[in-house]
């Protein structure tokens, strides 16, 4: 397994991206890159544009200007299914999910897009057990508790198999409890497949990251590991002054 | 098992409708069968409207448009050509072509639910406004006149390829049940199928569907039309129960009881809505043979009681009572048991 190095391919990119509502400028000339296989961590205060930074790749909104790559295909304002036709797996911030259907249904359709009948059966189960949802699998996902509901979310990602994964706050609303184990999840996914995660809570990054990326009023004011932003001023005074 | 026990309520049914329709005529007058061939055809209506919007999520207010679109065209290629069962394949296929077109525009357009329901609605009192000013013989295609107000004649069915073996009443009546069996069995089919399991997700939720790569216009565009020719195939029987096609199929009122037959009869069921528009028609025209109550208010009424009582309609919350009473009925042996093992369902 190759680790991200300065030679892999990037898989991702962004040149110029901007998002803006009216005068309010969520995203402004975001230039971004990811590599192969890395677990990349999108972070900053509430507004920073990490989040509309993240529609703009998954295709939920159309950028007011500026390019995104992903494995050389232009998707900038390409249809959502179009950019997860590409093999890429999102989980959004609000979980979305088919309230009136069970657990297994929603996994059976996440594999079934890409896989026969037979080894999407195969991998729903693998999934059902990996994620342990195997006691839940015909529960109605609308009477679940929300960590739950998270769960069969990343159920749904990792059902069908990407190769690229958007998650944004995979954790958000969950316990510690929950939280590790989804920190592991994640780690177990990035052996074979590139994460891109938005995420807040600082505990839950320290778990995972390996490289994050910090978004100050819609630009990416710096790029390092997680300690070393821990240790610079200028993110302690935007961000992590007062969690920290 | 859930399957089977699926198959075997479904078989059950159908083999109740089938002996239904074959004593029917023994003890039912004529006037009755020739009735309920017309119901049949509503029927048919009222399970396509069931699938698109129950299964698919879309709120197709105008369904009639398909339903009276069928009729028409039928009612032209049967005077034109006479043999009825290659009228009827025209008419499914002119509904589906023009759900298609329509359907293109509203759903790559991505129109939003409400105006949806509203369009398809204007489309079909568009056709209802057109076709009746089409009086006169300058309003003819081929030997069919349009007639206008009065509507034109629906020739009767007859023996495939023997354009003059013509079908009795009861005949006809045996082919619109086989027809409303069939077309049942096939939307069971199709909402089972990868197709139909799509279009479910997408009722639930459009964005989440896209997420996971599927492109929700293409199913909805399928789902709509496919729909559109079960209508059309109830607006076949509905005029071919009477000879006759009026720009009524068309009528607003129309389009309103679908509706609330499907309501009643409970979206996300097939069943629900055909029993309903049965229970209905008929309720309906008892009414109409009493002075005491107005019908419209009786049905006005009965809608808003569904909508703030039984909002689901009468078969879903019949089949929760049933599934709550019997704690170890269907849902209760689905639930594995704790820490059971992960293991395929199919």
């Amino acid at each position: 397994m190759t680790r991200p190095g300065k030679r892999a391919e990037i898989v991702v990119e962004t040149r110029g991206l901007s998002m803006h509502f009216g005068g309010v400028r969520a995203v402004d000339q975001v230039d971004f890159a990811l590599r192969r296989n890395e677990l990349r961590c999108l972070i900053g205060p509430n507004g920073a544009g990490k989040s509309t930074f993240f529609k703009c790749l998954t295709g939920q909104l159309t950028p007011t200007a500026g390019e995104v790559t992903i494995r050389d295909h232009p998707v900038a304002g390409a249809e959502p299914h179009a950019i997860a036709g590409l093999g890429v797996g999102i989980k959004t911030q609000v979980p979305n999910l088919f309230d009136d259907l069970d657990v297994h249904e929603h996994l059976w359709i996440a594999a079934r897009r890409w896989h026969p009948e037979a080894r999407t059966r195969q991998l729903v189960s693998q999934t059902l057990e990996r994620l342990r949802l195997g006691d839940i699998r015909r529960e109605i996902v609308g009477r679940l508790a929300h960590g739950q509901r998270q769960w069969v979310e990343l159920g749904m990602v990792v059902a069908a198999e990407p190769w690229l994964v958007l998650l944004d706050e995979p954790a958000a609303g969950m316990t510690h409890e929950e939280t590790a184990r989804t920190a592991e999840l994640i780690r177990e996914i990035n052996k074979d497949a590139t994460l891109v995660v938005v995420e807040h809570d600082m505990q839950f990054i320290r778990m995972i990251s390996e490289t994050v990326t910090l978004f100050h009023e819609g630009r990416i004011l710096m790029e390092d590991t997680m300690e070393a932003i821990s240790a610079d001023p200028r993110a302690r005074e935007v961000y992590l002054g007062h969690r920290a | 098992m859930i399957l089977s026990q699926d198959l075997r309520g479904t078989a059950i049914l159908c083999g109740l409708a089938a002996l239904f329709t074959l004593i029917a005529p023994g003890f039912l007058a004529l006037f009755t069968i020739i009735t309920l061939t017309q119901v049949i055809g509503l029927a048919i209506l009222a399970l396509s409207l069931a699938l698109i919007w129950g299964y698919g999520g879309i709120l197709c207010f105008g369904q009639t448009a398909f339903f009276g679109l069928g009729a028409y065209a039928y009612a032209v290629a049967a005077t034109n050509f006479g043999d009825a069962s290659v009228s009827i394949l025209i008419a499914m296929a002119v509904a589906a072509a023009f759900a298609a077109a329509l359907g293109y525009f509203a759903f790559f357009g991505r129109v939003s639910d409400v105006y949806f329901a509203v369009i398809t609605l204007t489309v079909s009192l568009i056709f209802w406004a057109l076709i009746r000013r089409t009086s006169g013989p300058e309003y003819r295609i081929g030997d069919a006149l349009l007639g206008g107000f009065n509507g034109t004649g629906a020739p009767p069915l007859n023996l495939p390829w023997n354009p003059s073996g013509f079908l009795f009443p009861e005949q006809t009546f045996y082919v619109a049940m086989g027809a409303l069996i069939l077309a049942y069995l096939f939307c069971g089919w199709l909402v089972r199928t990868r197709f139909g399991r799509v279009c479910v997700t997408i009722r639930e939720n459009e964005t989440r569907a896209e997420l996971l790569a599927y492109d929700t216009r293409l199913y909805k565009l399928g789902l709509f039309s496919i729909g559109a020719a079960i209508a059309a195939l109830g607006g076949v029987f509905f005029s071919v129960g009477i000879s006759r096609v009026t720009p009524d199929v068309f009528s607003l009122q129309q389009a309103a009881l679908t509706i609330i037959w499907v309501i009643v009869g409970g979206r996300g069921t097939l069943i629900g809505p055909i029993l309903a528009t049965f229970a209905l028609y008929f309720l309906t025209s008892s009414l109409g043979g009493q002075v005491l109550l107005n019908t419209n208010l009786v049905l006005g009424v009965l809608l808003m009681a569904f909508v703030l009582g039984v909002p689901r309609g009468v078969l879903p919350s019949v089949m929760d009572l049933g599934a709550r009473r019997r704690p170890t009925g269907r849902r209760g042996r689905r639930r594995p048991r704790r820490a059971a093992p992960a293991e395929p369902a199919e």
